[in-house]
């Protein structure tokens, strides 16, 4: 059998218990934050795991793009069982604007430098929501993409993803290499036990610019302003259903 | 070759974690902040990994084991924790633990405490005073025969020194054990013992020379398992907090015990019971800082929700202070809990320290509960809020693994020894 590896982007986000602050004038609180990895890119890596559980796959490296706390996902990773880690790091005023765009010219630069022939990640992150990534890193690639998987078959170079549509369930089959992106169902992610994280120490991780992937990483969109959301103005209660068509009908609403 | 992975979505999706967990953003839990705790990289990745599952496998039957006195699913959850690789914490990975070292450990009992800390005292007396002390005393095959099963949670371990009329004064413990030929009778009773009615292992303090003067010599540890014939257990103890934690009353009738299963020396058991003291007070006071950390989960944010006055009563200065001096009771007691685990973890065990941090973390955690309370005023005083089980549970540490009497006993008589 060939021997395959993965790359296996993990993003670091705010925890998905943190209370989420807005920040005026655009953005949110994230000093003395507790950020975690992204639940996605968790079901990501679980998968990878587990197809190189089943010698489906030789090597697991994951990558994450961000200021330097992201090695702590990463070691989070290595704990989980990923076999070595690449950070990218941003420094913080290019990382406020580093979409999704940006993050997967660094995915395919770095599948193609690796030489890996499966791309797995998260469906989306749960901070920002894109949902972009894996669909333009697929395109930039020129890859075929199998998103929104929920179960996973790899059977030599074909994969089948099973994908939960609104009509129930849709299989597509890809041929590798290509980008894979997990969503909620496709397995339950393991913990980093500790024996895990004791040897997940010895793992390494390389530390990265975007230069050196030859990777641009100036935004394309520009932010005009932030405003906050108008305030709800209080409502009325009425007491009969005459009242409520009548106040339907002042308001011009029937 | 062909792998299917994944489950096929079904009709009637079970609810996922994650699913939960992002049903619950919201419930901030109030930050702990490792880097002025001085943890490690890989410690504050156990520390995730312990938040993370007790969320997910405990957080949600908490108040339900509380109030109904029971832990149910206790033995899947213990198989969890064994695969975690935090029963064995402290064995040495030769005997099939992960040999790490008491800070670990006490982060551990503090995540589990944090959530349930009837939970929390259950695995300290199983991975600490019953698995510990047969490392640190056992002989090759009585590690052999026990260690694995407790370490990987298909057993329950407990250990028995109290009995109804030797409390702190445990050496005037009466039950008996009498040589005959290969084996030891023992006769008498244990009491208040955790873990009791589950466990499957116990080590067990008992004379075998009731004349021996001072009375700590005659003491032997042995190693007692269920099933024994002459061993069983009275019923469980309806206690004040800590409940679910199961207690109860250990009795021996005729009770026949190999002696292969003396753990340490004859007659030698004091040796074993004081030294495994020391670390069953630095490792059980994890309890009282994840109760304490508990209480300021639950109250800090309440005090930016409820309202008075037209604002947050967070925002009035005497609640302002409140949590301050809850904060601050509660980073003291941490630093001085994790530092003398680090001096253990170096091999420096210091008897008075180990007093000293379990007497202070359990006097300001029911303090601190008290404090809860009162932040949450009416609310803080009915069940549907957990502040009570805090108090309840909190109060147990001045009196479970020796009293805060006991403590300053040993912490004077310390003093008092250097003036000799």
């Amino acid at each position: 059998m060939a021997a395959l590896r993965a790359l296996v982007g993990v993003k670091r986000v705010i925890d998905y218990a943190v209370k989420v602050r807005v920040r005026p004038g655009g953005g949110v609180v994230t000093d003395g934050v507790k950020h975690s990895m992204n639940p996605f890119c968790e079901i990501a890596l679980e998968e990878a795991v587990r197809l190189r559980e089943r010698r489906l796959l030789q090597e697991i490296v994951v990558v994450s793009c961000g200021p330097p706390q992201c090695q702590e996902t990463i070691r989070t990773a290595l704990a989980m069982g990923a076999d070595r880690g690449l950070h990218v790091e941003i420094p913080a005023p290019e990382y406020e604007s580093l979409g999704p765009f940006q993050v997967a010219k660094i995915l395919a630069a770095l599948a193609k430098k690796e030489g890996v022939s499966l791309v797995l990640l998260g469906k989306q992150a749960i901070d920002d929501d894109c949902n972009q990534t894996g669909q333009m890193t697929a395109a930039l690639l020129d890859w075929p993409q199998g998103t929104f998987a929920s179960a996973l078959t790899l059977e030599g170079q074909q994969l089948t993803v099973e994908r939960e549509v609104d009509g129930g369930l849709e299989s597509i089959r890809l041929r590798l290499p290509a980008v894979v992106t997990a969503d909620l169902r496709l397995n339950e992610p393991r913990y980093a036990t500790l024996p895990n994280i004791m040897k997940a120490k010895k793992k390494k991780i390389e530390v990265l610019k975007a230069s050196d992937l030859g990777v641009d990483l100036s935004s394309r969109v520009a932010m005009q302003r932030v405003e906050e959301p108008p305030q709800r103005q209080a409502g009325v209660k009425v007491e009969t259903v005459d009242d409520l068509v009548g106040k339907l009908k002042e308001g011009g609403l029937i | 070759m062909a792998a299917v992975l994944g489950k096929a979505a079904a009709v009637g999706r079970a609810w996922h974690p994650l699913r939960l967990g992002l049903l619950r953003r919201g419930c901030a839990r109030v930050a702990v902040d490792d880097t002025v705790n001085g943890l490690s990289e890989e410690q504050r990745q156990l520390r995730q990994t312990m938040v993370k599952f007790c969320q997910e496998h405990l957080a949600p039957k908490a108040q339900e084991i509380d109030q109904e006195n029971e832990f149910k699913g206790m033995q899947e959850f213990w198989k969890r924790l064994g695969e975690l690789g935090v029963l064995g914490i402290t064995t040495p990975v030769e005997y099939g633990g992960s040999g790490m070292g008491y800070l670990d450990h006490v982060l551990v009992m503090e995540e589990i405490s944090r959530v349930s800390a009837a939970v929390g005292l259950s695995y300290g007396a199983h991975s600490n005073l019953c698995i510990n002390q047969l490392v640190r005393n056992g002989n090759e095959a009585q590690k052999e025969k026990y260690l694995p099963k407790l370490i990987n949670g298909e057993h329950i371990g407990a250990l028995a020194m109290s009995e109804p009329n030797a409390g702190s004064d445990v050496v005037s413990m009466k039950l008996k054990a009498d040589r005959k030929g290969d084996y030891f009778v023992l006769n008498g009773n244990k009491f208040w013992i955790t873990n009791g009615p589950d466990a499957d292992v116990v080590i067990v303090y008992a004379k075998t020379d009731l004349s021996a003067v001072p009375a700590s010599q005659g003491i032997t540890a042995f190693i007692v398992e269920k099933g024994m014939p002459g061993f069983s257990t009275a019923q469980k103890l309806d206690k004040l907090g800590m409940r679910g934690s199961n207690t109860c009353e250990l009795i021996f009738e005729d009770c026949k015990i190999p002696a292969e299963n003396i753990l340490g020396q004859l007659s030698k058991g004091v040796y074993v019971l004081m030294s495994g003291l020391d670390l069953e007070r630095l490792v059980l006071s994890g309890g009282p800082l994840g109760i304490m950390q508990a209480v300021l989960d639950h109250a800090f944010p309440y005090l930016h929700v409820r309202e008075a006055f037209g604002q947050k009563i967070g925002h009035f200065q005497l609640m302002q202070g409140k949590m301050a001096d809850m904060y601050t009771r509660l980073m003291a007691c941490r630093q001085y809990v994790y530092n003398v685990a680090k001096a253990c973890d170096r091999g420096h065990f210091n008897a008075k320290d180990c007093a000293g941090v379990i007497l202070y973390s359990a006097e300001c955690a029911t303090q601190v509960a008290l404090d809860g309370i009162q932040c949450l005023g009416g609310n803080g005083y009915i069940n549907d809020y957990p502040m009570g089980r805090f108090l309840r549970d909190a109060k147990l540490y001045e009196i479970g693994a020796g009293t805060s009497e006991v403590r300053r006993l040993v912490i004077g008589r310390a003093f008092n020894a250097t003036f000799n």
